[in-house]
């Protein structure tokens, strides 16, 4: 990439224009940068011919000039203004590059530190999960591998889920068997289970990152609700996708439903109980004393029940889950689990779409 | 054990917690939503012989060692067993006798 501008400094005649010398400097300071200054060259080449032409059509007609110079000063009048206001263009065009060439240096350098401030924290244990924007990322703390273990177990179960996904569909639109359908079912039925488990041994080893869902994308973490997806409203969503059903299994699924947001009630006031006691175990003493050990015992073991919090609205959607495969036909099950399926993955790439967005220069 | 088997046989509901568990309280409230008000024993409330019920519940095998609950005299277990008989359909007819509403 250097090599262009390069050249034309060696065949320049040296010393005439500062710009030579700039060339030559941008030129080392970006030598060093090879993806930012993949995108200058176009510039450069184009601009360098300009100059180049300029330089030399001057060079030309300055030797011309110099052979009749006393004789015809009206025609070098008009040369001479030309000239002029060329070397007035090229220097202009000189400045704008070099503007465009400073902003350039200034984003590499702003992109070379956020890539170090992403090591770092990732060396330093901060959670980044996928489609995180870095203000949620979490306070450094020491490495956690029980959830680095879960993040990379994450990325497989979602690829899997993707691929059974695809199975799924294609399996319906080719009108197979029951029985092989049924496999299918199962299996994906299998895989849920599997989140569960290990949403189980993460909150075991970080409670509040399950709590805050991290390894969600952003659109997923929306409609958080105890660590994951609220079954009652996944219901609702997913109802109208399965009909037509026998009034037997509306009555079924709409009760169901019913029984879902008692116990997610129940559940969500149980939680506003626990933030209640936390607050009252906290403020608990005498506030301004400055001492405080004798209220964190009590307050750790609040937060010790956050884990069976979770793990119970876990279990509150594996159980919704099991129930639906019970009320539906293997057919409908399999369509219930595809419209699942497809509903997260609209959700992750809608946080993808939104993270990805054009924005407005500020 | 002896304790614990008196007081679960009375009728209706019962549950055994602990006054700091919330998870005790949430379950609670379910039973109230469906219109059964429970007979609630907190067994760090009892100076005497919690410790004993406690060790003697942990021994009946449930999911979680509290919330224990029984219906009518009969283990029904922890939360786990709860919800999935809740969600099932099958909590509520237990219920019937015992709530006012329901019946």
């Amino acid at each position: 990439m250097n090599s262009p501008s390069t050249q034309f400094v060696s065949s320049r005649r040296m010393g005439v224009y500062d710009p030579i010398q700039q060339i030559n400097m941008w030129g080392e300071s970006l030598k060093s940068n090879v993806n930012l200054a993949a995108s200058i060259p176009l510039i450069d080449e184009a601009e360098i011919k300009f100059d180049s032409q300029s330089e030399d059509a001057s060079h030309g007609m300055l030797g011309t000039n110099n052979k009749y110079d006393q004789e015809a000063s009206k025609p070098i009048d008009k040369i001479q203004r030309r000239l002029a206001q060329n070397r007035e263009a090229a220097r202009k065009s000189r400045l704008r590059k070099k503007a465009y060439v400073q902003q350039l240096e200034s984003s590499r350098l702003k992109l070379m530190q956020l890539e170090q401030e992403l090591e770092r924290a990732r060396q330093q244990g901060m959670y980044v999960g996928g489609g995180l924007d870095t203000n949620h990322l979490g306070f450094a703390g020491p490495i956690n591998s029980g959830i680095t273990t879960f993040e990379m177990e994450y990325g497989h179960w979602v690829e899997k889920q993707n691929s059974q996904i695809l199975e799924l569909r294609n399996a319906l639109n080719s009108h197979i068997g029951d029985l092989e359908l049924r496999i299918l079912v199962d299996d994906m039925m299998n895989h849920y289970s599997e989140i569960f488990r290990m949403k189980s041994a993460a909150a075991k080893a970080d409670v509040f990152y399950v709590m805050s869902g991290m390894w969600k994308t952003t659109a997923e973490r929306f409609f958080l609700w105890i660590g994951g997806f609220r079954p009652s409203e996944l219901l609702k969503v997913l109802l109208p996708l399965i009909e037509p059903l026998t009034e037997q299994q509306r009555l079924d699924v709409c009760n169901l439903g019913q029984s879902c947001q008692q116990a997610e009630d129940a559940l969500s006031q149980g939680m506003e109980k626990l933030q209640q006691t936390l607050a009252d175990s906290i403020a608990a003493g005498q506030l301004m004393e400055g001492s405080y050990i004798p209220q964190m015992a009590t307050a750790i073991e609040k937060l010790e029940a956050l884990v069976s919090f979770v793990n119970q609205a876990d279990h509150l959607r594996k159980e919704t889950l099991q129930q639906m495969s019970r009320i539906l036909t293997i057919r409908q099950a399999a369509r219930c689990l595809l419209a699942l399926g497809e509903y997260f993955q609209r959700l992750r790439a809608l946080s993808s779409l939104w993270s990805n967005r054009p924005r407005e220069p500020a | 054990m002896e304790k614990v088997t008196r007081l679960a046989s009375q009728n209706g509901v019962v549950i055994f917690t602990k006054s700091s568990c919330c998870l005790c309280y949430a379950v609670k409230i379910l039973f109230q939503e469906l219109g059964v008000n429970p007979t609630v024993h907190e067994l760090d409330k009892d100076t005497v012989e919690g410790r004993e019920m406690e060790k003697a519940i942990a021994r009946l095998g449930c999911s979680a060692p509290i919330p224990v609950v029984y219906i009518g005299g009969k283990l029904v277990g922890s939360t786990n067993e709860v919800m999935s008989l809740h969600l099932s359909g099958s909590l509520i007819p237990l219920l019937k006798p015992y709530s006012a509403t329901l019946s």
